[in-house]
């Protein structure tokens, strides 16, 4: 049984490692387009501060360890997938063939529609070498401007802070990561970059941008403003990597279509990652997550699926988790509420402190938290195994700080537990 | 055999001297708010709860960390993290679904029970056994079996 993987990240790399696990005798190939070894675009931020070298980047860090496993990596980019021949064209080398086959190609960032985009000094940051690029030009006292205030640009604004560069952020939504948080905590981010001198213009476009003196960009804005830039990064959402399986005949809506086995239309291929357009916990619906644990769940239960060991995927809660200049935020599965459900706020301002839980019934369904990070994960651990919370959903509404104690309470010895235990 | 934590909250007391002797231990501090063993308390009920991670197989931390930073003792079974390692992305914290892993701003890193390499400090410190470091199997199926009969509709028991 020959297994080719396509797309060397979190998702590809779990999958290759899985399918060697439970599949000794198999081959199996890891292809990525990139020169370095498999690494996470996780830690880039953390490269940017130098806390780390491009090593503690990689996924993996014994260099034997692909070698070891009898994982062979090829470095190339995947042209065409031809599923009738179950074949790859690569750009370089030689088709490859195969009798499983994974799509985890992940997805790249979108060039917005703006005038000058294609200008030197301007760069998304999602590649090593985007950030080998960046750390070129971000240094301390360089103007830079930071195109969307989502959860990559605001990952990114920490590190940038830290670099000691003018920074500015220009967000078009009303909030900062309007898609992780709500306009209560988004707002709350904002002030607190505002209060560490960062400048950061929501509601706000930019709208051109022109080449400035010397190596400097001129960068203008819809509010009219005009900024000049030693630096722009490029941080307006991204979009996945399904353009070479057009005309393959594979299913594809914003990702690679795949059943709860991760299965896409052709029964040899299969999907992970944030290319694929898997099952959400808590809605049920099949979209692109584009997060880490996803990647790591997807990347597993694909291969357990190609090794012929059939698994259900029961859905992954979409939750994130984002350090904003030391403020920490972090949001679970259905954190904007669900249609006649209940939720309990705690709110403190001026301390930037904000717990939001959403219920259904008894039921965490979904939570937003800024300021808080003892614990919290035990917010993902009552939305996913769907706890009956009791009496304890109305002590959450008086405080909802009590997540542990409700945990417990309900799982522990007790109370009405401890009886048994 | 591996070992593990057992925790019997009805024996528990609430002295914190775990978490006195596990902040001690894993940072030199006195200082029970960074203790990886935390105590819970329910005044309504006169209940404390030590709470910590139960090194489970799963193991969400570990396969949710994007750098190999948290790692399989494999002597004592405990999932470790390595402070070199850490860039301090948080992600193992949200995946815990236990919320046994915690974030540390002091040091940028995320920190966990590590069994204190297989001596349990919060076990040598309970003055009541409410926390015991015993073989891996002892007594969990029987508490396993009871907790599930506890959930059972009542017309299915």
């Amino acid at each position: 049984m020959k297994h080719v993987i396509v797309g060397a990240g979190p998702a590809g790399v779990i999958a290759a490692e899985t399918l060697r696990n439970i599949d000794r005798r198999s081959e199996v190939v890891l292809i990525g387009d990139e020169p370095e070894p498999p690494y996470s675009r996780m830690a880039l931020p953390y490269y940017l501060i130098e806390k780390i070298d491009e090593s503690g980047t990689y996924l993996r860090k014994e260099a034997t360890h692909y070698s070891h496993k009898n994982i062979d990596i090829i470095r190339d980019r995947v042209r065409e997938l031809d599923p009738q021949a179950k074949t790859l064209r690569l750009e370089n080398d030689a088709p490859i063939n195969y009798d499983k086959l994974l799509i985890a190609t992940g997805s790249h960032p979108v060039s917005p529609p703006i005038a000058g985009m294609d200008l030197p000094g301007i760069h998304p940051c999602w590649t090593l070498e985007d950030g080998r690029n960046i750390v070129q030009r971000a240094k301390p006292g360089a103007h830079v401007v930071l195109m969307g205030a989502g959860f990559i640009g605001c990952i990114i604004l920490e590190a940038l802070a830290l670099r000691k560069v003018n920074l500015t952020v220009i967000e078009m939504e009303d909030r900062m990561v309007p898609r992780m948080m709500d306009q209560t905590a988004g707002t709350m981010i904002k002030d607190w970059c505002l209060h560490k001198g960062v400048a950061v213009h929501t509601s706000t476009r930019v709208e051109a941008i022109e080449q400035g003196a010397g190596e400097t960009l001129k960068v203008k804005l819809s509010n009219g403003n005009e900024l000049d830039a030693d630096l722009l990064i490029s941080a307006t959402g991204v979009a996945t990597n399904i353009d070479f399986l057009a005309g393959s005949g594979l299913a594809t809506d914003a990702g690679v279509l795949v059943n709860d086995r991760l299965q896409s239309n052709d029964p040899d291929i299969y999907a992970a990652g944030d290319v694929c357009q898997g099952k959400d916990f808590s809605t049920g619906d099949y979209t692109v997550q584009a997060i880490q644990p996803t990647a790591a769940d997807h990347g597993r239960i694909a291969a357990m699926n190609m090794a012929g060991k059939e698994t259900v995927h029961q859905g992954c809660v979409n939750m994130n988790v984002l350090d904003t200049m030391g403020l920490i935020s972090s949001s679970y599965g259905l954190w904007m509420g669900s249609d006649g459900g209940e939720s309990a706020m705690l709110c403190d301002s001026n301390r930037f402190r904000y717990l939001n839980l959403q219920f259904e019934d008894d039921v965490l369904v979904g939570a937003q938290a800024l300021g808080m990070t003892q614990h919290v994960g035990v917010l993902r651990g009552l939305i996913q195994t769907r706890l009956k919370l009791g009496k304890w959903k109305d002590h959450l509404l008086q405080d909802p700080t009590r997540i542990m104690e409700a945990y417990l309470a309900n799982t522990q010895a007790i109370g009405h537990n401890a009886g048994v235990i | 055999m591996l070992k593990s934590l057992q925790i019997e909250p009805e024996k528990c007391t609430g002295c914190l001297q775990c978490e006195v002797a596990c902040s001690y231990q894993a940072t030199s501090l006195f200082n029970p708010s960074i203790s990886r063993i935390k105590i819970f308390t329910f005044h309504e009920e006169g209940r404390f709860v030590p709470y910590t991670c139960t090194q489970c197989n799963e193991a969400w931390c570990l396969h949710a960390c994007p750098v190999e930073a948290i790692v399989v003792n494999e002597a004592t079974g405990a999932k470790e993290v390595i402070d070199d390692i850490c860039v301090g992305c948080k992600v193992c914290t949200i995946a815990c679904p236990f919320g046994t892993v915690n974030y540390s701003q002091n040091t940028g890193t995320v920190y966990k029970c590590d069994l204190c390499g297989g001596d349990p400090e919060c076990a040598k410190a309970c003055p009541t056994q409410a926390i015991t470091y015993v073989d891996s199997d002892h007594g969990g199926l029987e508490r396993m079996r009871a907790h599930a009969e506890q959930n059972l509709p009542q017309d299915a028991q």
